[in-house]
């Protein structure tokens, strides 16, 4: 019975709970600094423009193999960040507004090419753009705990969780390595560029590891939980601490809990009142990292403003 | 039938008088939108309407399911509607909330409210979907909107609700404008700055709660966003700014949703905003004022002033030139043959670009405090800037030019 159990585990949870959490740090470890720099909402244009990426990417290679994919979804992201930069420099508009305008018409587009090309023979959707399959990323290969150790077996996994782990150590040593200068460029510009970090460069590498998690997440599991964790562990954690490393640190223990816990809640929650059937995983993960953020709003140890009350009157 | 001789069918709303209904209802839905989302872009809020958007489906899942839990129809369309409005309402308050009552920054309010609430409702649409009759509910055509096997009825509400709207952007307008441009001054002519607020955002959810059947909900928020955007390329002045943008937002509403009618595969919400964007692109590249176009050739007719002053200074001096932009102007006009020597009325013109130049130096030595010279570009002639017996006055003192 525990081995049945073991088994099922391993074949049906162990890869959706370890990709979904890898996805939630890669995304909310970048989500950190974008926070900071009141660009939270780089993450929701990235994964709205992403699907007409995908869908030209499809109609060019006629696959739907990953790496094209990926490729496109990044390629659309850059043009996205461009057309807002060109529309707001051109017409002098708003960058909300200017954002707004790119990542809705984008979204459209994307969805009118999907509707007008053949992909009725491939499992290409905007429900699956927006909510993923996290609940079908399975391991077939696995036996009992002892294929844990069998590389054989290992290979078997699905090829999401090895993207996911190749681009969350590329981020891990992106921020590892310039740590210092995000920091420095994130709290005090000015005082960056006087001591000749190169703010820009810093801004711009920023948005591109943002956008290579987006990516490499949405492939995996979706917008919706890539939306949200770009938002809300940093957010939550940002009502936790005033130091920005235990705020990283804060986030990615938000990301992982509201990632397992989303997906246990998913997959078991519905027997506990009754139901056979499980629901929406990706859902389940937003769902919980908002409770988490609802509570910290209420209860955070720093959730209100500092510096106002000195304020002179 | 040609694609093409549907859609001008439907254009005139003579291919059905169901398909007429929702062309209208989209057309008035897109009027709504523009002149509501006029006021949410002059207050910098465009961004919060995406949260209140997305904040509708959890509202759409519950009322279906309370409404199938009574015994009822889940789809009866002003059900779901109350439900949508109810749960954006409270997306709305959950984001005023966490930007007024924690450090959190409104960007960072939007991005976890649209999630969370997006998320959620995604969880009751699975939940949906395991109930009995909940395969056929449909519900996912709230995400991007459906026109096709629309009922009458839910076409006629759409409708009706759109010109309420428009009725209600009419109304509001007047304190909406005060608060856009100056929440003090507004404050102190008694207008309540929050109520307003509130009331513009409302506004905004009923449009989105409106648009939900037609656009879905992903993209309703395309309809509050581009229309103003477009329309301000085409005036500085905000009653011209509201009926532009209502306009743009009614035409592509309107066309949206014939095209939609007409051809196959061409879901209506998609339609819709890219009917928009292909007006905002048309503004940001024809605008007179602040278009690329415009701006272009005002550029270009800026820098053949520039060489042209520079190109008959030089030659009143006797300089060579050697920039070929210059050469180009200054031959094309005839004021310099091919061999690079000075014609007739080149001599003429460099004598006077030359006067002109001295006049001002003096001008300005003599003056030097006087703000009209500042007026000094190197392009305006003196005598747009002095009266005629001024510059008579000025000519006195020029040093005199060396008998030859």
């Amino acid at each position: 019975m525990d081995a049945d159990w073991g088994v099922e585990f391993l074949q049906l949870s162990l890869a959706p709970i370890l990709i979904g959490t890898l996805a939630a740090i890669a995304c909310a470890l970048p989500g950190n600094f974008l926070l900071l720099r009141r660009q939270a909402l780089i993450g929701d244009a990235i994964s709205h423009v992403a699907l007409p990426g995908i869908v030209v990417a499809f109609l060019v290679t006629g696959t739907i193999a990953a790496w094209p994919m990926m490729v496109g979804a990044a390629g659309a992201a850059v043009v996205a960040v461009g057309l807002i930069e060109l529309i707001k420099r051109l017409g002098k508009v708003e960058p909300g507004a200017a954002m707004g305008v790119v990542f809705t018409t984008l979204f459209a587009a994307g969805v009118l090419l999907l509707e007008q090309s053949d992909t009725s023979g491939v499992h290409i959707d905007v429900e699956h753009a927006l909510y993923g399959n996290l609940e079908s990323l399975i391991w077939f290969d696995a036996t009992g705990w002892s294929s844990l150790l069998d590389i054989g077996a290992l290979a078997g996994l699905p090829p999401q969780l090895f993207r996911l782990a190749i681009v969350l150590a590329v981020i891990v040593g992106f921020m590892a390595a310039f740590w210092k200068e995000l920091a420095i460029s994130t709290f005090d510009p000015g005082f960056a560029q006087a001591v000749g970090i190169r703010t820009g460069a810093v801004g711009f590498a920023l948005v591109v590891a943002a956008a290579i998690a987006a990516v490499a997440a949405f492939d995996a599991v979706g917008s919706i939980i890539v939306i949200a964790m770009f938002v809300c562990p940093p957010a939550t954690a940002r009502l936790m601490t005033d130091r920005l490393g235990r705020q990283v640190a804060w986030s990615v223990l938000f990301a992982t809990t509201a990632a397992i816990a989303g997906y246990v809640f998913a997959g078991y929650g519905p027997l506990w009142f009754g139901s056979p059937y499980a629901v929406s995983a990706a859902g389940m993960i937003a769902t919980v990292s908002g409770v988490q953020l609802g509570l910290a709003c209420l209860l955070g140890p720093r959730r209100r403003r500092t510096g106002q009350a000195a304020a002179p009157q | 039938m040609t694609t093409l001789e549907l859609f001008l069918r439907a254009l005139t709303l003579q291919a059905g008088y169901n398909s007429a209904l929702v062309a209208v209802g989209a057309g008035l839905l897109g009027i709504a939108g523009g002149g509501a989302g006029a006021f949410v872009f002059l207050r910098k809020r465009a961004l919060v309407s995406d949260a209140v958007t997305h904040a509708t489906l959890p509202g759409v899942a519950i009322a279906f399911i309370v409404m199938v839990l009574l015994g009822g129809d889940g789809r009866w369309l002003p059900g779901l509607i109350l439900g949508s409005a109810a749960s954006a309402a409270i997306g709305l308050m959950g984001v005023e909330w966490i930007t007024a009552r924690t450090r959190l920054g409104e960007d960072a309010a939007i991005g976890a409210i649209l999630s969370v609430f997006f998320g959620l409702g995604i969880v009751l649409l699975t939940v949906i979907q395991t109930m009995e009759g909940g395969k056929q509910a449909g519900l996912d055509t709230f995400l991007l909107g459906s026109t096709a096997g629309m009922l009458i009825g839910e076409a006629v509400l759409i409708a009706a609700a759109g010109a309420v709207a428009v009725g209600l952007v009419a109304i509001l307008r007047r304190p909406m404008t005060l608060v856009a441009f100056d929440p003090d001054y507004a404050a102190t002519l008694g207008i309540n700055v929050r109520r307003t607020d509130l009331a513009m955002m409302g506004l905004a959810l009923v449009v989105t709660v409106i648009g939900l059947k037609v656009v879905g909900l992903i993209l309703i928020v395309a309809l509050l966003i581009i229309p103003p955007v477009a329309a301000r390329f085409w005036t500085e002045r905000v009653d011209r700014l509201i009926l532009i943008a209502a306009g743009i937002g009614g035409v592509s509403g309107f066309t949206g949703a014939a095209l939609s009618a007409a051809a196959r595969d061409m879901p209506t919400g998609p339609i819709i905003v890219l009917v928009a964007f292909a007006l905002f692109a048309l503004s940001l590249a024809f605008s007179p004022r602040r278009g690329v176009l415009a701006s272009a050739i005002r550029h270009r007719r800026f820098q053949h002033r520039v060489h042209l002053r520079q190109g008959l200074l030089a030659m009143a001096r006797g300089e060579a030139i050697y920039d070929r932009l210059t050469l180009r102007i200054l031959r094309r006009r005839g004021l310099m043959r091919g061999d690079g020597v000075m014609t007739r009325t080149g001599r003429g013109a460099a004598g006077r670009a030359q006067l002109d130049e001295t006049r001002w130096a003096t001008a300005r030595r003599l003056r030097a405090d006087d703000p009209v010279l500042e007026r000094y570009d190197g392009l305006t002639p003196i005598d747009q800037v002095l009266t005629p017996d001024q510059v008579a006055h000025l000519d006195s003192l020029l040093p005199k030019p060396e008998a030859t």
